[in-house]
């Protein structure tokens, strides 16, 4: 899965990620829609250019770990699997539903390919800290991916993990921040995540990289960036994402934590998808 | 001037109130007391050296500590296999993460703090990242319940209570330094994850004597009694068999049931030796009276229909004192003397 695909066909792994979660949002008429669009084109990035792993084995151990810390956004997770081949997309209409095996907030014994039980915010770094030591303990040359908000840059554990991260000089990590301004209560930047914040990490002995987290050539680039780096620094891309990415008449609506869509709406989102699918 | 007033279970004096140079003056028990006053002989840090035993054919075995190596023993583990031991600085949050993620990827992390620290920081860590998932996680803690005289900040008083709600966390309490030894071998060899409660420096050996063999989640009688059963955890056997022995002078024959395994209970043996009838049963513990041993033997037995003569000897619902440890745990219950003449008292 390391074979580079050319950017048209990562738009296009994009607009399945989009198509499947909006599909699972239809299923259960809710769900955190606003960042599984959003996040889209980093998870098609990631699944489709940078990450190494077998579809029919997730626990290989030769694979990359992905880690989602933000156990709401498994929506946008079972999206990348299923197109991934991970999990299969006949599921989808099991979203959410009693004995599913992808509940509304991913939880790692549930699912093939959840890694780690998110949801409690601001644990996925740290954990992700000490598997990048237990990788190099090994001998591994393989990276642990940690997915996070940018709401958890107020938890100090987040802060806490980066420390430890740099001290332990953990270049097999790589943190990636979906930074969409938006968490309960508002934006993120009002509440504790003040910008800028490349350089916050950079002070903190990271390799931080700022980009669209919307535009798949900056994501091609500052992944192949952060894992070709010749340094011994853990590595972070914060991206900044817009929320419904990709369904205009969703990214024009009041943009907020938890988007309201209504009943008709989410076909209508599916059509306007439909309409313009990438090449 | 105000002076916050005392709460209704405080028994603190006013800070307002001029105090006298005592007749008897003790030094405040320091953070890296040692329980080593007891008329036994020692074992020098049990916990750290049974590790590095293990580590000789474990390659699984690391050790993570949060600026607190020295104080919970694993330095000499430290020193003796630098490379299998990770300082993580003051940080509980990520001490425990990372040990979740070292345990992801195959190993078997040993991770030291205080308990204070441990139960009340890191709690949501360990219930998520590594309960929620059972990963074979051990956190060892130096500084449980009253084992230190440097106030509230550090002493543990509640740590059991804390984490008995938790799902799928073996809870151990071990009395001494052969205990300690045994334990550490056998948490490691456990698949779950596992709190366990040290003693460290120079630690008293109590059960080498009785030929004792630690047995996960068994307890197990130290010495058999008529009149009274004490059922005990942590070094509060070691007082048990003390108080057991001065009883003896008033003609009182007490049994010490040791329970070093808080969660899951040996419930089987607590149901058996407390339906003998005609003895009165007292749970000894080093742990607050909410929620600890002497809640969960009494909640047991009574839901089984089993209902003795039943008292406890913990400590009280309260923020305790600063001082010396030998005037601590007399004033709040835990001295052989205290004890004694709580169960003459109750008998």
């Amino acid at each position: 899965m390391t074979t580079a695909l050319s950017n048209t066909s990562l738009a296009r792994r994009a607009w399945s990620i989009r198509r499947h979660a909006l599909r699972m949002g239809e299923v259960q008429g809710q769900g955190y829609i606003g960042q599984a669009l959003g996040v889209a084109d980093v998870l098609a990035t990631s699944y489709f250019h940078a990450l190494t792993y077998r579809a029919e084995d997730p626990e290989w151990e030769g694979r990359d770990r992905f880690y989602l810390s933000i156990g709401h956004y498994a929506i946008a997770l079972y999206a990348a699997l299923i197109e991934a081949g991970i999990l299969p997309e006949d599921e989808i209409k099991t979203y959410g539903m009693d004995d599913s095996r992808m509940p509304m907030s991913g939880m790692a014994a549930y699912t093939p390919g959840m890694e780690i039980t998110g949801g409690s915010l601001g644990h996925g770094l740290g954990i992700a800290v000490g598997a990048a030591m237990g990788l190099k303990r090994k001998g591994s040359d393989r990276f642990v991916y940690n997915l996070m908000s940018d709401g958890e840059l107020g938890e100090g554990s987040t802060w806490e993990a980066v420390m430890s991260a740099a001290q332990h000089k953990l270049s097999n990590l790589i943190c990636i921040v979906d930074f969409n301004d938006q968490q309960a209560d508002g934006p993120s930047t009002q509440a504790l995540a003040t910008t800028p914040e490349a350089p916050k990490w950079q002070a903190f002995g990271w390799h931080a990289q700022e980009i669209d987290g919307n535009d798949l050539d900056a994501l091609v680039a500052a992944f192949d960036t952060a894992r070709n780096l010749d340094t011994d620094q853990p590595r972070v891309i914060i991206c900044n994402t817009r929320m419904c990415k990709g369904v205009p008449f969703l990214e024009e609506r009041d943009s907020n934590h938890f988007v309201r869509v209504d009943p008709d709406e989410w076909a209508n989102a599916i059509a306007f998808l439909d309409a313009h699918m990438p090449a | 001037m105000t002076d916050l007033a005392p709460g209704p279970n405080s028994r603190r004096k006013s800070k307002y109130a001029p105090r006298t140079v005592p007749d008897q003056k003790l030094a405040t028990s320091a953070m890296i007391a040692s329980l080593d006053a007891e008329g036994r002989n020692t074992v020098s840090a049990p916990f750290g050296n049974a590790l590095i035993d293990m580590a000789k054919t474990r390659d699984d075995i690391v050790g993570l500590s949060a600026d607190l190596a020295k104080y919970t023993d694993l330095h000499v583990f430290a020193n003796a296999y630098p490379d299998r031991f990770y300082q993580m600085g003051m940080a509980e949050q990520v001490l425990i993460s990372a040990a979740a993620g070292l345990a992801r990827e195959g190993f078997t992390p040993f991770a030291t703090t205080y308990a204070v620290f441990a139960s009340r920081r890191a709690y949501d860590f360990i219930f998520m990242a590594i309960a929620e998932e059972n990963l074979p996680v051990k956190i060892c803690c130096a500084l449980p319940g009253l084992t230190t005289g440097y106030g509230p900040s550090h002493q543990a008083t509640e740590d059991l209570a804390i984490f008995r709600g938790m799902p799928n966390l073996t809870i151990i309490d071990p009395c001494c330094a052969t205990e300690i030894d045994q334990a550490t071998r056998a948490i490691a060899d456990h698949p779950g994850p596992v709190y366990m409660r040290l003693l460290r420096g120079q630690v008293p050996d109590v059960l080498g004597e009785y030929g004792y063999k630690f047995k996960l989640g068994k307890a197990q009688m130290i010495h058999g009694g008529n009149d009274v059963l004490f059922i005990s955890t942590g070094f509060m056997t070691m007082r048990a068999l003390d108080a057991a022995k001065a009883l003896k002078a008033d003609k009182i024959d007490a049994a010490v049931l040791h329970v070093p395994t808080i969660k899951p209970l040996d419930v089987d043996t607590l149901r058996a030796e407390a339906a003998k009838t005609g003895r009165l049963v007292v749970t000894i513990e080093n742990h607050t009276i909410q929620g600890g041993l002497g809640e969960a033997v009494a909640a047991d037995l009574l839901r089984n229909q089993i209902t003795p003569n039943f008292r406890s000897v913990a400590l009280p619902d309260e923020f305790l004192d600063a001082g010396a440890l030998p005037t601590l745990h007399h004033q709040y219950g835990l001295s052989v003397p205290a004890i004694t003449t709580q169960v003459k008292a109750w008998l």
